[in-house]
């Protein structure tokens, strides 16, 4: 007797096993995202499981280079990523991508903006790889409360009146942007004696700094924690509206432009579900939903097209005019040894 | 037949510690021991005397021994008087202390972050008061003050359990014969319960000294700490060799920390519950 319901609780156990796995893939497969966190309206991804049937299994990094060895080592099959410019270009340069073919994008074709299709050469040079996704600048983010004079200048970052009351971007690559550009070096600088110059200067800089963050520079300064900050533009009109005191510029001496861009590895077990991902993604309607939830700015020309605030839509902070900037820059993928050039001279920095 | 069903039950447990302990430590040795080629090299290790790494160490150090050493001063007294409460008093007291360990360590950490910010709330009572700002976020104090907070139930448990297996027979001998409050603390009690002491500095000594967390939160990463190193070779920097090689430097403090409360606690006695 006790056999017998024994076996009968395990049969039960191992039924709902097997019925929890059918129902998890939906009826015309799945696909796998990975996508930067708080990076797309989870309403958008309902929308495309119900047209589609096909099920996400979404999951989320926090920067692409903690993305990159998990796609290298093959642990996880993903089918769609969205990495950022010089990551897809590292990408591609060991061979870890696969070509789309376009005739399943119409939507990324028709909406997708002309001058984002070329900005993006500079990291998959014929358009083939890469679908832009969301774009936008760093720049500086004051409270108009707490700073006097025209904020312009990368050089408010070393301003003394200001001791304890910056923020700066606790990340290599977008540290040393400031300190190069501050500089008036390129920002894809390998010279050692460039490179040099900017860890002085963020050295010196160092006692001036509240602390290096990464995403709670936003909840800071709408905290009125900080004068000024290191920010991401998508990440100013949140903060805008949350706290109507800050103000964002771009500074004098020019900054990152950075497009994150949806890619489908060469190992992606489900591509044509991955394309049709995308394609979704493109389509106007969910493209405005995504920028509504997450304010980064959209290369989507017909999602822009869509959106009925008049501020918003011709926001210089969300589509800025970028032939007014000078020195405008891509982050480029430098190579082994210069990362680890950065990485040397940013531990120091940060050890001092 | 006894023998063979201990096999049979322990069985879960050598699994797992195989595939969750021996095999990640194995790959730890493996990355730490090679070079991107793959040959044997000795320069993760080495790589410990470097400047930066060096520095960060001793800091590392210098902040967990000075907040292992807070929470005994403020443990042993709390022990103790959890141990002379009468029962029904003291699991409602324990249970109190043990309370906030159910919340999430981040959470903690993020929420002291929130009371010590510069318009944080203990800044917005005092100014409320007219009383002097507090200014230690992103110092080298809040460190600290994030690590005694963090573990001191780790070391407040294994006291009160070595405080209360202590028989009292024992201190009313000794009061007997004619020992004072202190003779009798000093001679009696302390040396009974060094095995729980032992046990509580190994508790919060080597999770202070490897955090990254908190020196990441309450110091504004501008301090960095051995953990914080470890942590960016491998999510940043992407190179496991070093971040592994570092690893096994400091789990040489750890093995240390190990063999002297082993010296100590023969018997076993100051486990944490």
């Amino acid at each position: 007797m006790k056999k017998i319901f024994l076996l009968s609780v395990c049969s039960a156990i191992l039924l709902s096993l097997a019925a929890c796995g059918n129902s998890s893939s939906g009826e015309n497969g799945e696909v796998i995202v990975y996508n930067w966190g708080e990076y797309l309206d989870p309403e958008a991804i309902a929308l495309f499981e119900e047209e589609t049937g096909i099920k996400v299994i979404y999951d989320e990094f926090e920067t692409n280079e903690i993305m990159y060895p998990k796609v290298e080592a093959g642990a996880t099959e993903y089918d769609v990523i969205c990495p950022s410019d010089y990551m897809i270009q590292k990408m591609l340069e060991n061979d870890l991508l696969a070509e789309l073919n376009f005739d399943n994008l119409p939507n990324a074709k028709a909406n997708i903006g002309a001058s984002y299709w070329e900005q993006s050469k500079e990291f998959d040079p014929e358009n083939k790889y890469s679908v832009p996704y969301c774009w936008g600048t760093v720049g500086i983010l004051y409270n108009k409360t707490m700073v006097d004079g025209t904020i312009d200048s990368w050089s408010v970052l070393w301003d003394e009146k200001y001791k304890d009351n910056i923020l700066m971007q606790d990340s290599v690559r977008d540290a040393f942007m400031v300190g190069l550009k501050l500089n008036g070096f390129s920002m894809n600088s390998v010279d050692a004696g460039e490179l040099e110059t900017a860890k002085n200067s963020l050295i010196e800089q160092k006692p001036l700094v509240q602390a290096y963050v990464v995403d709670q520079v936003r909840d800071k300064m709408i905290g009125n924690e900080a004068a000024i900050g290191v920010i991401y533009s998508g990440e100013a009109i949140y903060t805008q509206r949350e706290n109507p005191d800050l103000e964002y510029v771009i500074p004098k001496e020019g900054t990152n432009v950075w497009i994150d861009s949806w890619v489908i590895p060469k190992n992606a077990p489900n591509k044509e579900n991955g394309e049709k991902f995308i394609d979704f993604m493109c389509r106007p309607e969910i493209a405005l939903m995504n920028f509504e939830y997450i304010t980064y700015s959209t290369p989507n020309d017909a999602a822009r097209a869509l959106i009925e605030d008049d501020d918003i839509r011709n926001s210089t902070i969300a589509f800025p005019d970028l032939s007014q900037y000078q020195n405008l820059e891509t982050f480029q993928y430098l190579g082994e040894d210069a990362d680890r050039l950065y990485n040397d001279l940013w531990k120091e920095i940060k050890s001092e | 037949m006894k023998n063979s069903r201990l096999k049979l039950l322990s069985s879960p447990y050598i699994v797992w510690a195989v595939i969750f302990i021996i095999v990640p430590l194995g790959m730890v040795f493996y990355y730490g021991l090679t070079d991107k080629t793959g040959a044997f090299t000795l320069d993760n290790i080495m790589a410990m005397m470097s400047e930066e790494h060096a520095k960060a160490l001793w800091i590392s150090l210098g902040l967990s021994l000075l907040s292992t050493a807070v929470c005994f001063f403020l443990a042993y007294p709390l022990a103790m008087i959890l141990a002379h409460m009468n029962v029904n008093q003291h699991s409602f007291i324990v249970l109190i202390f043990i309370l906030p360990m159910w919340m999430n360590f981040l959470l903690r950490t993020l929420a002291w972050q929130t009371l010590l910010e510069k318009t944080g709330v203990i800044n917005n009572i005092l100014s409320f008061f007219h009383l002097p700002a507090l200014n230690i976020i992103n110092t080298p104090y809040a460190i600290v003050l994030g690590m005694v907070y963090n573990f001191l139930p780790f070391m407040v448990l294994p006291i009160y359990n070595a405080l209360v297996k202590i028989d009292p027979n024992v201190v009313n001998a000794a009061k007997d014969l004619g020992a004072n409050n202190i003779q009798t603390f000093f001679k009696i009690t302390l040396p009974l319960s060094i095995p729980g002491i032992i046990s509580g500095i190994t508790m919060v000594f080597i999770p202070a000294l490897t955090t990254f967390v908190i020196s990441k939160l309450l110091g504004g990463s501008k301090i960095l700490l051995i953990g914080n190193v470890i942590e960016e070779e491998f999510t940043q920097a992407g190179n496991w060799h070093l971040g592994s090689g570092l690893s096994i430097v400091l789990m040489i403090f750890i093995l240390i920390n190990m063999a002297a409360s082993a010296i100590f606690d023969k018997d076993g006695e100051g486990g944490l519950l």
